[in-house]
């Protein structure tokens, strides 16, 4: 399976990627989009997603990103921390996504994703996260 | 001590907003110490199809929600705030078709911050499954209306 494919399965099979709206951008191993919905608003005066949203779409990427890249070699990765920063409000409109994965090592990868909207240079929220790959403890997890 | 009228702003704010109802967020305790939310176990909430366990984003999105309800029942009134940060370790997976509470509280209020601890467990608080801080800006609105979000300039 090439990369690219792997991605947008590991996004279609999701049902709270199915929830949020988020789907692979056609070809790509590390883009995302979250179609806009009502129910992705947290505040409905100013209008804007809420954090949540925003948070749950970035982590499916770097999620989907981390599976792809590691497809059949490693365990399904889990998060073992995740670090939100968010720049500005997001509107009422399709969010994009990129992950980046910043290291893989043998048993913790280290991602980074950028979430926009209509301008990647003015992104509406950063994440970073550590992903475990390969537990030693099976039981634990 | 949370007056009676407060406490139904605060239950409003938990289940009317678009995203916390569509999830099925449900505000399970409130008082001057903090919050507690949760959100019911629901298949299409769930990450890895199979596995029966609530995606993390839906845990971040309650503790996002969580530490903003701390933050009102510490100011003791609702004003707009806005999530600075947020960090979350995820210390084990929930089990299967539990439901999630987060337990919050606001640890330190200056004039515009306000930064907030809490757990999430899936019924024993003793044994959570993530952790969360975050900092808060205080009335972020700015002088903001609403609708300013729909406007042609990037706020």
């Amino acid at each position: 399976m090439t990369t690219a494919q792997a991605f947008a399965d590991a996004l279609a099979v999701s049902p709270y990627a199915g929830f949020l709206g988020v789907e692979a951008v056609s070809g790509s191993s590390d883009r995302a989009m979250m179609r806009f919905s009502p129910p992705l608003v947290g505040n409905p005066l100013l209008p804007a997603l809420h954090g949540g949203s925003v948070a749950g779409f970035m982590e499916l990427t770097a999620t989907a990103a981390l599976t792809a890249a590691t497809q059949g070699t490693q365990g399904r990765p889990k998060p073992v921390d995740v670090s939100v920063a968010y720049l500005r409000s997001a509107r009422p409109a399709d969010t994009h996504a990129r992950a980046q994965i910043r290291k893989v090592g043998r048993r913790i990868a280290y991602v980074h994703v950028l979430a926009w909207q209509e301008d990647e240079a003015a992104p509406v929220a950063e994440m970073t996260a550590h992903f475990l790959l390969a537990d030693l403890d099976s039981t634990n997890n | 001590m949370i007056s009676a009228e407060f406490r139904a702003v605060l239950h409003q704010l938990v289940t009317t907003p678009p995203h916390p109802a569509a999830l099925g967020f449900r505000l399970d305790h409130v008082d001057t110490d903090g919050a507690v939310l949760a959100v019911p176990w629901r298949e299409d909430l769930v990450g890895d199809a199979g596995s029966g366990v609530l995606s993390g984003g839906v845990v971040s999105s309650l503790l996002d929600h969580a530490c903003g309800m701390a933050v009102w029942t510490a100011l003791k009134t609702f004003q707009p705030i806005a999530t600075l940060d947020m960090r979350i370790d995820y210390m084990r997976a929930a089990v299967p078709q539990r439901e999630i509470f987060a337990r919050t509280h606001v640890f330190r209020l200056t004039r515009s911050i306000a930064f907030v601890r809490g757990l999430a467990d899936d019924g024993d608080p003793a044994d959570p499954v993530a952790a969360v801080q975050a900092a808060f800006m205080l009335n972020s609105d700015g002088g903001r209306r609403a609708g300013a979000n729909l406007a042609g300039t990037r706020p």
